[in-house]
C-alpha cells in the first residue's frame, strides 16, 4: 500500500507541468506505471493510466473502506463490482439496480449531465442482460432563489426528462433536497432498477483468444475527453465568486459528454436482442474512461489480452490523437465479445435497428504474465501502446489517507417553535412540479410512483416469465443529519428507506449507496466517509440486508469548501403479490389517526437537533441525533409491512388501513400535513408540546383505521407503543392549540411553494 | 377469433408492449408490426403507439411518416380499415396527411406526465363508439408536444362535421378548443394525446381507457362479421 504522494500543482502554467501531473497522475503514481511497464509509458499509455487510475474509476481513496461492507446474502446473485448487483426475486426473474452519481458534469452543463447520467446508467443495467425497468433521481441543490440555481434545477430536471422519457424508461421517483452546501455543487445522483429472466444473466468478460471485439453504438469524438480525471476527479475553483460557468470551471465544459437517447434506445433494444438470442459471449457498456476502461476490465476479468485496432474505431471527427480515441467518453457505446461464426448474425441484428457495429479488435491469448492490451494501426501495424490489461484496474492504487475527525461544533440549544403553522406551512413542498415532467407510468407497472413514501412496480416487462410480486424502490438521504454524526446519520437514513419500504408493503431485500463527499485529501472527509461506511456496515448487519452495489463520489468541493457528507441509499424490496394498491397517503373521513412507535425519547422528550425545522426554519445545525434501537425499528417495519402487504395482495381481508406514512423529513406535523393534502381531508390531532410537531425520532408511523383497538392490540403484543392522536376529517387542519388552518391552505403552500421557490406560478 | 389489431413499432417508439397488452385486456389481440416492412401482415386494425418515432429528430412524426410500412397504412385507411394515432401515433399521422391540424409544443413549454380529465365529445368514431357523448373518462397524458392547433376552416369543419371526439375538462397544454383526440371525416381514423391504454387497469389507478379500446376491438369485429 502506498501513500497519497504531493497533490498535482495548482495554477502552473500547463506547459511546464510534467504530461502525467497533467493528466491528473501523481508523481509516484507515475513511478508505479514505469516499475509495471519497466520502462516510461508513452502518452498514449499514460493517457490509459491516467483515467483508469483516477480516481473516479478506480475509488483509490475508498475501496480500503468500502470493504468493510457486508455484501452477501441468500439472493444476492451479483454483488458490488460488476456493472450492477443483481438479486434473485424468484419466479425466474432476477433484478439489477445500480445508482451513480453525475455531480461533476451537471454543474458545468446541466441538461447534457443529467441526461448522460441516465444514459450512462442505463446501460450498466442492460449490459446485465436486464432490461431497464425504473429510473430515480435524487437531486441536491443550494437554494433555488438566486438565476443560477434556477439555471440548475431546470436545466438537470429538463436533462432527466429529456432523455429518460424519449429513451422510453420511466422515472418513478427521487428526492429533492435544498441546502446551501450543494450551491456550487450540486448533486445528480441516478439509480436504475432492471429485470431480466435469471438464466440471460450476463456478464462484462471477455474470453476465447480469437472472438472478436465488436463496438456498437455512437461514433467516437471528442466530448467528454477526461471526464472521469479532470472533471470528476477534483473539486472546482470556484475562484470568482460568480461560480460555475463564469469563470475558471468554465474550461472544463468539453469534459461533459453530450447524449442521444435515441441512439441509446436502438442500442438497449439491439442488445437485448443479441442476449436474447446467445449471440453475445460477453458484453460491457462504455462510460467513464471510454474504450480504455471496457478494453482493459473485459480482457482483465477474463484474465486474457485484446488487440484493439484504432483505426478501426468508427469516428465523428478527423484529426483525433490515439489517446483522445482511447479515451474518449463519447456516449450510447457497448463492447460486444462474439464468436467469429455468430459475427454475421450480430450485424444483422444491429443493421435492423440502425446500430452501428465494427469489429475493433480480438481477444488474444494470455501469456505467461497475463494477457495484453495493445492498441495497434491495422490488425498487423504499429504497436502504439503496450500495456498488461489487468493492471489498469487490478494494479491501481490503494491510499489509506489520513482521517481526522473534525473539530465538534459546540451544542446550541434551540428556542422551541413559536409559530407552528408559519413554519409547518414553509416546510410543505410537493415534488409535483419536478415529477410531472417525467413519464412515470411506461410499461404499465407502476402502482405507486412518485410523491408515494417509496415506489412500488408490478414484476413485469416484456420478455419476463409471468409472476405476481411487485418490485418496491425507495432512495433516501439524510444530509443534515450526516454532517452532525455521519455514522448515524448513515444509520438513520437506512432506517428510513426500510421504513419507506414498508409503507408499500415491501421487505427490504437489498441496498445500494451512492457515496457524495468532498475532497478526499482533507483529513475530516477521510473520517466522514469511513463514518458513513461503519454506520451502513452496522445497519445492514442489523438488518441483515447485503449492499449489492455502489458508487462514491469525491472532490463534491469548491473553493475548499465540502459540501455535507451525503451518503444517498437505494433500498430494493419485494412484495409477494401485488393485486390491489396499497392504502397510500391519502386518510378518509372519520377514520382514526394512530401513531405507531415512541411519541417521546426516552429520555422523555422531543430533541430537534438535526431536524429540518432546526435547520430550516432556525439555520440551527448543531447537537445530537436521537438513538435508534434497530432491532425495534425492524420489529415496526415489519409489522406495517405485513399490514399493507395484506392488504395489496387483495387476499380477501377487509380494509383494515385507511392510510400509511412514515414519519421522517419535517416531522410528524410535516407526515400528517401531506396525508391531509393527499387526501382532500382535514384533521384534529391533539398535540400540546410544538417541539412534538417537528421532531424527527425514528421508527414512527402515521396510520389511520377504522378499527383502532383491534390496531392498538396488534401492535402493543408485538411491544411496539401504539397511540390514538386524532381523527380525519373536515376542512380543518388542526393540531391541538398549535395549528389550526383551513385545508385549502394547506393544499396551496403544499402544492405550490416548490413552483414559488423555482420563481413560477 | 378475437381482433387482430397490428400496432406499429418505429425505431424510438416506447408503448408498443403496453398497448398490445391492454388491447387484451379489452378483449382483442395485438401484434406488433415493424415500421420498416411493406405489408399489414393482413391485420383488422392498426395503432401507432405511444414514444418517439425516429427520436422525434426534425418534429414529432416528420420521419416516422416515411417508414416504409406508412404507404400501408395509408392505404389501409383510405379504404376504411381503423386506424388510431395515441400520443406518438397521433403526431405520424398529422404528418401523413391522415387527420388535419398540428400538434405544437405545450404551451408552458414543459412535458406533462399526468392524469388528464376528458369529456366524450362524439361517438362518430371507431374509438368512442362505445362510450356516451357526455361521459367523464380520467387518462393520463405524456407529452411535450400535444398543444393541436388548426386554422380556423378546419377546426369549423371539425366541429360541423362532430369529429373532434375527447376534449380536455382542465386544458393542460394549450390546445386549440380543448382538444384531445380527432377523427378523419369517416370515423375510422383517430388521432389522441391521451394514453387509453394507461387506464386499462385499476390497479394503475383508472380503467377508463377500456371503454375506448373496446369500442376499437368491437368496430373491427363488426368490420369482420359484416
Amino acid at each position: 500500500m502506498t501513500s497519497p504522494a504531493e497533490k498535482p500543482l495548482p495554477d502552473v502554467a500547463l506547459e511546464k507541468v510534467p504530461l502525467h501531473r497533467a493528466l491528473g497522475l501523481t508523481d509516484a503514481e507515475f513511478a508505479a506505471v514505469v516499475a509495471i511497464l519497466g520502462r516510461e509509458p508513452n502518452h498514449l499509455e499514460l493517457a490509459l493510466y491516467a483515467v483508469m487510475w483516477s480516481e473516479h474509476c478506480s475509488y483509490k481513496s475508498s475501496r480500503l473502506h468500502l470493504k468493510r461492507l457486508p455484501t452477501e446474502g441468500p439472493s444476492v446473485l451479483v454483488g458490488p463490482g460488476e456493472n450492477a448487483g443483481v438479486i434473485d426475486a424468484g419466479d425466474g426473474i432476477a433484478i439489477a439496480i445500480r445508482i451513480e452519481s453525475h455531480n461533476h458534469p451537471s454543474a458545468i452543463e446541466p441538461y447534457q449531465g443529467a441526461a448522460t447520467g441516465v444514459g450512462g446508467i442505463l446501460r450498466d443495467i442492460f449490459t446485465m442482460g436486464a432490461r431497464p425497468l425504473a429510473i430515480m433521481d435524487p437531486l441536491f441543490f443550494g437554494t433555488p432563489d438566486d438565476a443560477r440555481q434556477r439555471w440548475l434545477v431546470e436545466g438537470v430536471v429538463s436533462g432527466i426528462s429529456g432523455y429518460g422519457n424519449s429513451v422510453g424508461v420511466p422515472t418513478v421517483g427521487g428526492e429533492l433536497t435544498f441546502d446551501p452546501c450543494y450551491a456550487q455543487n450540486p448533486l445528480v445522483n441516478v439509480l436504475c432498477m432492471g429485470a431480466l429472466p435469471t438464466e440471460r444473466l450476463v456478464l462484462g468478460i471477455a474470453s476465447g483468444p480469437g472472438n472478436l471485439a465488436v463496438l456498437l453504438g455512437n461514433s467516437t469524438g471528442r466530448d467528454g475527453i477526461g471526464g472521469v480525471s479532470v472533471l470528476a476527479s477534483a473539486g472546482f475553483a470556484g475562484d470568482d465568486g460568480m461560480g460555475i460557468g463564469a469563470g475558471a470551471d468554465d474550461t472544463k465544459r468539453p469534459s461533459v459528454q453530450v447524449g442521444d437517447p435515441f441512439e441509446e434506445k436502438r442500442l438497449i433494444e439491439a442488445c437485448l436482442e443479441l442476449l436474447d438470442t446467445k449471440l453475445v459471449v460477453g458484453i460491457q457498456d462504455l462510460g467513464g474512461a471510454g474504450l480504455a476502461c471496457a478494453t482493459s476490465e473485459t480482457a482483465g476479468r477474463g484474465g486474457v489480452g485484446m488487440d484493439v485496432e484504432l483505426d478501426a474505431i468508427p469516428r465523428r471527427e478527423e484529426g483525433m490523437e490515439p489517446w483522445e480515441v482511447m479515451t474518449s467518453e463519447s456516449q450510447e457505446r457497448m463492447l460486444a465479445i462474439v464468436t467469429p461464426e455468430s459475427w454475421p448474425a450480430v450485424a444483422a441484428i444491429c443493421a435492423k435497428w440502425e446500430v452501428r457495429a465494427a469489429v475493433i479488435g480480438k481477444v488474444t491469448a494470455p501469456g505467461k504474465r497475463g494477457g495484453r492490451l495493445r492498441i495497434r494501426h491495422g490488425s498487423e501495424g504499429e504497436v502504439l501502446a503496450d500495456v498488461p490489461a489487468a493492471s489498469l484496474s487490478d494494479d491501481a492504487p490503494l491510499y489509506d489517507r489520513p482521517r481526522r475527525a473534525p473539530e465538534v461544533v459546540a451544542s446550541v440549544p434551540v428556542d422551541p417553535p413559536k409559530d407552528c403553522a408559519g413554519d409547518l406551512l414553509s416546510l410543505l413542498r410537493s415534488a409535483r412540479w419536478v415529477f410531472r415532467q417525467y413519464d412515470h407510468q411506461l410499461f404499465l407497472n407502476t402502482v405507486v410512483g412518485p410523491g408515494g413514501d417509496a415506489a412500488l412496480l408490478r414484476l413485469a416487462g416484456p420478455g419476463l416469465p409471468p409472476s405476481e410480486r411487485g418490485v418496491a424502490v425507495t432512495t433516501d438521504s439524510n444530509p443534515r443529519s450526516c454532517a452532525l454524526n455521519p455514522r448515524m446519520g448513515t444509520v438513520l437514513t437506512l432506517a428510513e428507506g426500510v421504513a419507506n419500504l414498508a409503507c408499500v408493503g415491501a421487505t427490504a431485500v437489498a441496498v445500494v449507496n451512492c457515496l457524495n463527499f468532498g475532497n478526499p485529501e482533507h483529513a475530516e472527509v477521510m473520517w466522514q466517509l469511513s463514518e458513513c461506511i461503519d454506520g451502513l456496515a452496522e445497519g445492514c448487519r442489523a438488518l441483515s440486508l447485503p449492499v449489492i452495489g455502489g458508487n462514491v463520489s469525491f472532490y463534491n468541493e469548491s473553493a475548499g469548501v465540502d459540501i455535507d457528507p451525503t451518503p444517498v441509499l437505494g433500498l430494493l424490496g419485494l412484495v409477494e403479490a401485488v393485486h390491489a394498491p396499497p392504502p397510500g397517503l391519502a386518510w378518509s373521513e372519520g377514520e382514526t389517526v394512530v401513531l405507531l412507535g415512541a411519541r417521546a425519547s426516552l429520555a422523555g422528550g422531543f430533541p430537534l437537533d438535526g431536524t429540518r425545522w432546526a435547520t430550516e426554519c432556525r439555520t440551527h445545525r448543531s447537537g445530537t441525533l436521537p438513538p435508534i434501537d434497530l432491532g425495534a425499528h425492524a420489529t415496526v417495519c415489519a409489522f406495517v409491512a405485513g399490514l399493507v402487504s395484506a392488504a395489496v395482495s387483495g387476499d380477501g381481508v377487509p380494509p383494515f388501513l385507511g392510510a400509511v406514512h412514515d414519519v421522517s423529513s419535517g416531522g410528524l406535523a410535516v407526515a400528517l400535513a401531506e396525508m391531509a393534502a393527499a387526501a382532500g381531508v382535514g384533521c384534529a390531532v391533539a398535540l400540546d408540546d410544538a417541539a412534538e410537531l417537528f421532531t424527527e425520532l425514528p421508527s414512527r408511523f402515521v396510520v389511520t383505521t377504522t378499527r383502532p383497538d383491534e390496531l392498538c392490540t396488534r401492535a402493543e403484543d408485538l411491544g411496539i407503543p401504539a397511540s390514538v392522536v386524532g381523527r380525519a376529517g373536515g376542512d380543518r387542519f388542526c393540531l391541538g392549540d398549535l395549528v389550526d388552518l383551513p385545508l385549502d391552505a394547506l393544499c396551496e403552500a403544499h402544492e405550490g411553494n416548490l413552483a414559488k421557490m423555482l420563481g413560477e406560478s | 377469433m378475437a381482433a387482430r389489431i397490428g400496432v406499429v413499432v418505429f425505431p424510438g417508439t416506447n408503448c408498443e408492449y403496453d398497448v398490445v397488452g391492454a388491447l387484451e385486456a379489452a378483449g382483442g389481440g395485438g401484434e406488433l408490426l415493424w415500421h420498416g416492412d411493406h405489408h399489414l401482415s393482413g391485420v383488422d386494425a392498426v395503432v401507432l403507439p405511444g414514444g418517439f418515432a425516429h427520436g422525434d429528430y426534425l418534429r414529432p412524426g416528420a420521419l416516422a411518416r416515411f417508414s416504409p410500412i406508412m404507404e400501408s397504412v395509408v392505404e389501409f385507411a383510405r379504404a376504411g380499415g381503423p386506424v388510431v394515432g395515441i400520443c406518438n401515433g397521433f403526431q405520424v399521422l398529422t404528418e401523413a396527411g391522415l387527420l388535419p391540424g398540428a400538434l405544437q409544443k405545450n404551451g408552458r413549454l414543459r412535458f406533462l406526465c399526468q392524469a388528464a380529465r376528458l369529456t366524450v365529445t362524439s361517438r362518430a368514431s371507431v374509438l368512442t363508439a362505445q362510450a356516451t357523448v357526455g361521459d367523464e373518462l380520467v387518462i393520463p397524458i405524456n407529452h411535450f408536444s400535444g398543444n393541436y392547433t388548426c386554422d380556423a376552416d378546419t377546426l369549423r369543419q371539425l366541429n360541423d362535421d362532430d369529429r373532434i371526439v375527447l376534449r380536455y375538462v382542465e386544458n393542460p397544454n394549450g390546445s386549440l378548443d380543448d382538444i384531445a383526440g380527432i377523427a378523419n371525416a369517416a370515423g375510422n381514423v383517430v388521432g389522441l394525446m391521451p394514453h387509453p391504454e394507461r387506464a386499462s387497469n385499476a390497479l394503475l389507478g383508472s380503467e377508463d381507457g377500456l371503454v375506448l379500446l373496446g369500442s376499437l376491438v368491437g368496430a373491427v369485429a363488426s368490420v369482420a362479421a359484416a
